[in-house]
């Protein structure tokens, strides 16, 4: 079975839809979204029905803090996060906020496990930025291999069989086998708001006959979802964001 | 799950352990059976230390990772590979022929057996980077040959490819590889420069010219760490009879300065397919031991090196260092089209300065062997068309030993160039199209049958068509 992984769409249609399309023609059995739907973009309606819509048709969709905290006040977000959330919120509808509201923390898939976060006090959201939070997320966990999002950076942590974790480097468009001595946590890119300097949307497919996974990037209308931030009203530097990759 | 311990009768996913054929320090190997594979197979396994047995299983999931994405008659096709949680294991395609390791015993070997084995290794070395793998533990052991002759590479626990993380580089500390032929940087734990192979390949070359190894048999890396200031001897000083070419290439694939060496392992097997065209310099005349002077300067100045070279991406390493072949057609009537040819191929050497060019004519006959070898005057079309190709080139201003000259005959001028071009494991080809008649559109050209069938780029100039030149009147008042 090959899974398309996708997260931290934040409400950015153009870049959902540039995903979706690209990962049509590669032979996807079944999508996973780690969470973060809405948030940021100028596209909550659209981002919600649309994930509806796949699960509906059998993808797994699980809850992060962006959609979260369209019911439930988080205290820990920026300020830029709280414009954009009081964006938001008035424009879900009660069943696009339940939908939100009852999407699980975390799935599991035979040997996978996915999350949004680091599996490690799920609601406390911990971004899997480090060789050491990377040995929290083993530590919460028996799965052998885990995925997550909400860091908005590619990334891959190994962990081999003496128990040590380590960072490596990985190549993006090209299958890179998780081999079955070691553990691994693949942090995906995001779709909606990327923030390595690269402003195409990422995400990643694995393929859980051969154990290969493949970070891709897609170039998507950066510029047109850029304009919608601005027409809407959110905070200018959203649309920075996108335009630059996140580069600062 | 227990660990299984191989034995000969064990079963496995359906394979069966026949005889062990060889026990080495990290694996043993054994021939197996499988119901369902009529390919004779060996299944290797990692020999795992009690408790954790980083180096091996490091080494043996590297292999795990990059052996299945290797292809072509140089690796070796692999069947399976098994799980450390039962037994690891990696089942390959066994190899008719042994190791070169008796052939090296046997060294020094004559000059022309020595010369195709070399070239034999290089190719094998170019097919496995082609592909973006750096092999870093080259010796006789590894290299393989097929019944057919073509060399195998095998064992790649120490390798790394370069789209693939690199899990041996954070796992140790030492440099890792074989002493007798590992690359200075290499010993100063680089792990991103194909440029290591090809030295431990001139290495390896030097071993079956002399019979000895460049730097013996260093027992401790404090003892490697003397080839970053000491030369090895001169191999024409160990045996006179090496001809100065060969000596050329060995100690250009062994400087220690990586851009001072071949950039390619198709640069060197170029070398080693056109021996008397191989520029010489004081390297191939070297007849003395680095005195104890030199040694106490290049010390000096190496001693606090910390690393050498600086590799571009692999695919972009050997990209930098092409090998173009030009066809050049000589006919007198083509002589614009070969100065157009001249042209283009000078505009490329501007942004590829280490490439070789190999330049080519060749002489369609009717029969090979039945056709008249001289011209009318009784002049040797061979040395003419020789003369003519050094007569073009010179327009290229190139140094002697980037160019070199063949004049190849068949009855299919296309073809011709086709195979030569695979032989020289050519990147790029550059020809001339003879104008763009109806005819040639139809019954076909020689340069659309190279574009068509060439396993590499082409680039076929063309002349600019001539369209009629409205006729001159010429009236008493002069032109109009």
């Amino acid at each position: 079975m090959r899974l398309a992984i996708l997260t931290d769409i934040h409400a950015n249609r153009e870049a959902f839809s540039a995903v979706l399309a690209d990962l049509s023609g590669r032979g996807i059995d079944r999508l996973v979204l780690l969470g973060d739907l809405v948030g940021y973009g100028p596209d909550p309606e659209y981002c919600t029905d649309k994930a509806a819509d796949l699960v509906a048709k059998g993808a797994i969709a699980l809850r992060g803090n962006h959609d979260a905290a369209v019911r439930l006040a988080d205290p820990t977000f920026s300020t830029t996060a709280l414009l954009a959330l009081t964006w938001t919120r008035p424009r879900l509808s009660a069943a696009q906020g339940n939908f939100l509201a009852d999407l699980p923390m975390q799935a599991m898939l035979d040997d996978l496990l996915f999350t949004h976060a680091s599996p490690q006090d799920p609601a406390d959201w911990i971004y899997v930025t480090s060789v050491a939070r990377a040995v929290g997320a083993f530590g919460a966990t028996r799965q052998r291999v885990i995925f997550c999002g909400h860091v908005h950076v590619p990334q891959l942590y190994a962990m081999d069989r003496g128990g040590s974790v380590h960072a490596l480097d990985h190549p993006t468009g090209q299958p890179l086998p998780l081999l079955t001595s070691r553990r691994w946590l693949a942090v995906v890119g995001a779709v909606g708001q990327p923030r390595d300097g690269h402003a195409q949307a990422g995400y990643a497919i694995y393929d859980m006959a051969t154990a290969d996974l493949t970070f891709r990037r897609v170039p998507y209308d950066v510029a047109l979802t850029a304009t919608k931030i601005r027409q809407a009203g959110l905070p200018e530097a959203l649309a920075q964001r996108l335009l630059t990759g996140g580069r600062s | 799950m227990k660990r299984l311990q191989p034995q000969q009768g064990l079963q496995i996913d359906g394979f069966t352990l026949g005889e062990k054929l060889h026990q080495g320090g990290f694996a043993t190997i054994w021939d197996v059976t499988h119901p369902a594979q009529e390919l004779p197979m060996v299944m290797k396994i990692p020999t795992l230390l009690d408790g954790y047995d980083g180096p091996t299983i490091v080494g043996f999931e590297v292999e795990q990772m990059i052996m299945p994405r290797l292809r072509g008659p140089h690796v070796p096709g692999v069947i399976a590979t098994g799980d450390f949680a039962t037994l690891p294991y990696i089942v390959v395609e066994r190899i008719a022929g042994g190791s070169l390791y008796p052939r090296f015993r046997a060294a020094p070997l004559p000059l022309a057996d020595l010369v195709a084995m070399a070239a034999g290794m290089a190719a094998a070395l170019h097919a496995v980077h082609q592909q973006g793998v750096i092999h870093f533990d080259l010796k006789p052991d590894n290299f393989l040959q097929r019944p057919s002759g073509e060399m195998v590479l095998i064992d790649y626990g120490l390798s790394r490819h370069e789209s693939l993380p690199d899990l041996l580089a954070e796992e140790f500390t030492i440099p890792m590889g074989t002493f007798p032929y590992i690359a200075p940087e290499q010993y100063l734990r680089q792990r991103k420069d194909l440029r290591s192979d090809i030295y431990a390949l001139g290495a390896m070359i030097y071993e079956l010219a002399t019979g000895g190894m460049p730097f013996g048999v260093p027992a401790t890396l404090k003892q490697v760490r003397k080839r970053l200031w000491r030369d090895p001897v001169p191999p024409r000083l160990l045996r006179p009879d090496l001809p100065e070419w060969l000596q050329e290439v060995i100690l250009r694939a062994m400087e220690v300065d990586p851009a001072q060496r071949y950039q390619s392992a198709a640069q060197l097997l170029y070398d080693l397919n056109h021996p008397v065209q191989v520029r010489l310099t004081a390297r191939a005349r070297r007849q003395v031991v680095q005195s104890w002077g030199q040694i106490w300067r290049k010390w000096r100045r190496m001693r606090g090196v910390t690393s050498l070279g600086d590799p571009s991406p692999m695919g972009a390493q050997i990209a930098r260092a092409p090998i173009l072949l030009v066809a050049v057609d000589l006919s007198p009537d083509q002589e614009a089209l070969s100065r157009a040819l001249l042209t283009s191929v000078r505009r490329m050497l501007v942004i590829e300065p280490e490439a070789r060019v190999a330049c080519v004519n060749v002489i369609k006959v009717s029969r090979i062997g039945l056709d008249p070898t001289t011209d009318a005057e009784g002049n040797n079309l061979h040395v003419s068309r020789l003369l003519g190709l050094r007569t073009w080139a010179e327009g290229l201003d190139m140094p002697e030993g980037m160019l070199t000259f063949t004049v190849l005959e068949g009855v299919d001028p296309g073809q011709v160039l086709i195979d030569h071009a695979a032989n020289l494991h050519v990147d790029h080809i550059l020809m001339g199209a003879r104008g763009h008649s109806g005819t040639r559109r139809y019954l076909g050209s020689v340069s659309a049958q190279v574009v068509a069938e060439a396993a590499c780029s082409v680039t076929v100039i063309r002349l600019p068509a001539t369209r009629e030149a409205p006729a001159l009147v010429i009236t008493a008042e002069g032109w109009r």
